[in-house]
């Protein structure tokens, strides 16, 4: 069978054609998307004076050194010192400025937690968190850098706002839009190369999903590097006949809980696909909201109740049940129950 | 107990292999941190070939003597010791992070022999030896507990919690080494967050201070059996090093802290290092 393009939205032509390439991975077109928002960032820094970048030793490895020889008074690299850095970013904010703080995800959500909590979150200022390595993208450096519950601990923050987008284009985009909302806004982003999905026109709204193909036997939602795994796991199901639905949900909160009730209503059963544990992140998010409102059948993937290892990205993800051939897997166990009634 | 005490000369020659070793590795796994690893090899050489009385064939040994390198991100330097030391066969030291290997990317006690504890978040390994010290007195055991930390990691304020922690208690069966290479992994240390005067903190803090030339393996030598035999206080090793030391074009070059040579300077690391026995 041949892809059916008009299924599609909002994805690159060449994308959808290669959507059934057993080799889709490694022959698209792929960006780690910590550089995305580095050169975002910088762009952003042109156009508002009250842009700052704050490091932790780490500008080397996200690119935001770039930042630090374009505007050495900008940029404020306190060393290995992530706490330090993040509550002395809740100070700039008090003045008005606009830091992002910039660090691996492992030590912004969690070797500095109660700084991001007490000194950024519950005064409500205007820190922006950036978080390279999330998830587990960073692969051979092992456990200690793999945030498998960076999306969990930190949607756990009341008031919270967190993203986490699939590409290098809606990276820049999000990264955008964080600069101009109101208050603490948390960008993840991957260690490794992804798929280069969308254009600079993609419709990004933090707190709005977008649906990337249409589908009624069940919908499939992802965020951040998962996305594409869930788009080549739509379309072979596509091959064996399953019309699935597929969203991209690059806000985990706020919640796009309008747009998760319509698949709801509409497709009647849902798989979220997700690299974060599966306890507190996007799989709990919509099965709250599915148990509250309109239970249906639902399967998450994500990362089980264990700790990943060392490996190449890709190999990693697959061994910890996070790539298409597990997404397959779900969907189908969930139409299934969708059919049974269970 | 210490099967094997290497001298002087010996221990230089099992430092090059070692060398040789982390080379390949990262080499091999085309990831991994050459530059911190090259910096503490004559150290590790010296204490797991000489100081530190082990049982390779049974590492939970309860009574042996423990290493932390909390500079986790070294740990290539720690899996080539381990392996010369017999822990476990050369052959693994290919496998360094890749999937199913007992070498992860950041060492972990469960999985590697020999090593004493988890570490790759910085600034963390110091205070489980702080704990292991502690426990030591309490259990009324006499092993000696080694911490190496890095010179970047001394910027971690948790680092300075464990340095009070240790005088309060006058932990002497606690001696740490800081590795100062003067380089982290954005660039060196006076540009990203000065540390200095490094020495006058620590005495500061309560800790006796021993300063010495970290690729020197007669003063390592006499300073690690001189540590032991001071009491009633902690002892740290500001050990002089240069990061990359072995290998003229990773020499104290800010570039080489986390990057793997390619294939052309992997031909010529080696020649550097010697020949392979
Ligand atoms: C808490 C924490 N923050 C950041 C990192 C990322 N990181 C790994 S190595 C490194 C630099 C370490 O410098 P140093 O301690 O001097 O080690 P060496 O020069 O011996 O390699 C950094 C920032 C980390 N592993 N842990
Ligand atoms: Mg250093």
């Amino acid at each position: 069978m041949t892809i059916n393009p008009s299924r599609y939205h909002q994805l690159l032509p060449e994308v959808v054609q290669m959507l059934d390439a057993p080799d889709f991975f490694t022959r698209t077109k792929s960006i780690a998307t910590r550089f995305s928002y580095a050169e975002a960032v910088l762009e952003l820094a042109e156009r508002n004076s009250r842009i700052v970048v704050l490091d932790a030793d780490v500008s080397k490895s996200i690119n935001t050194n770039k930042f630090a020889d374009k505007y050495p008074d900008r940029e404020f690299n306190f060393g290995i010192a992530e706490q330090n850095m993040m509550a002395a970013a809740a100070g700039m904010a008090t003045t008005g400025l606009i830091p992002f703080a910039s660090t691996y995800a492992v030590f912004a959500s969690l070797r500095a937690l109660d700084q991001v909590r007490n000194s950024i979150h519950y005064p409500h200022l205007n820190v922006k968190i950036a978080a390279s390595h999330s998830g587990i993208t960073p692969g051979p450096d092992g456990v200690t850098h793999q945030a498998q519950e960076d999306l969990s601990i930190m949607r756990s923050l009341a008031t919270s706002t967190v993203i986490a987008t699939a590409d290098a284009p809606s990276t820049k985009l999000a990264t955008y839009a964080a600069a101009d909302w109101d208050g603490p806004v948390y960008l993840s982003f991957t260690r490794d190369p992804v798929p280069v999905l969308f254009d600079i026109n993609y419709p990004f709204q933090i707190g709005k999903m977008v649906l990337l193909r249409d589908g009624n036997d069940a919908t499939i939602i992802a965020n951040r590097d998962i996305v594409a795994h869930a788009l080549v796991a739509a379309e072979k199901l596509a091959q064996e006949g399953f019309d699935i639905r597929v969203i991209d949900c690059h806000t985990l909160k706020p919640l796009d809980v309008e747009t998760i009730l319509q698949a709801a209503r509409e497709t009647g059963a849902i798989v979220t696909a997700e690299n974060n544990i599966i306890f507190g992140g996007l799989g709990s998010a919509v099965a709250e909201t599915l148990v509250e409102n309109y239970p249906i059948p639902m399967q998450r993937i994500g990362v089980q109740d264990t700790f990943a290892e060392s490996g190449p990205y890709l190999q990693v993800i697959d061994k910890y049940g996070l790539t298409s051939p597990h997404i397959v897997r779900a969907v189908k166990r969930v139409i299934e129950r969708k059919k049974s009634g269970r | 107990m210490i099967d094997k005490k290497l001298s002087v000369p010996e221990l230089e020659q099992m430092a090059k292999q070692i060398r040789r070793d982390i080379i390949d590795m990262i080499f091999t796994a085309n990831a991994g941190h050459p530059g911190g690893s090259l910096s503490a090899t004559d150290i590790l050489t010296a204490l797991y070939f000489r100081m530190m009385r082990i049982e390779i064939q049974n590492p939970q040994w309860e009574d042996r003597d423990r290493f932390i390198l909390s500079k986790g991100h070294a740990c290539p330097v720690w899996y080539a010791t381990l392996a010369n030391r017999g822990f476990y066969d050369r052959a693994h030291l290919k496998t360094l992070r890749k999937l199913n290997s007992l070498l992860q990317g950041h060492a972990d006690m469960k999985k590697t022999p020999g090593v004493d504890m988890t570490v790759g978040s910085l600034g963390q390994g110091f205070s489980a030896g702080v704990g292991m010290s502690l426990a030591a007195r309490y259990l009324k055991k006499d092993f000696h507990v080694w911490v190496m930390i890095g010179d970047g990691e001394m910027q971690e304020g948790a680092v300075w919690e464990a340095a009070m922690a240790g005088a309060k208690w006058k932990l002497d069966n606690l001696t740490a080494i800081l590795d100062k290479n003067g380089l982290q992994n954005d660039t060196f240390i006076e540009k990203v967050m000065p540390i200095e005067p490094v020495a006058d903190k620590w005495r500061a803090f309560g800790w006796n201070v021993i300063e010495i030339d970290g690729h020197n393996m007669t003063q390592i030598v006499s300073t690690l059996d001189c540590a032991l035999t001071i009491k009633g206080v902690p002892t740290i090793i500001i050990a002089n090093t240069i990061k990359g030391k072995g290998v003229s074009f990773m020499e104290n070059q800010p570039e080489w802290h986390g990057k793997a040579p390619n294939a052309e300077q992997y031909r010529q690391a080696m020649q550097e290092l010697g020949v392979a026995q």
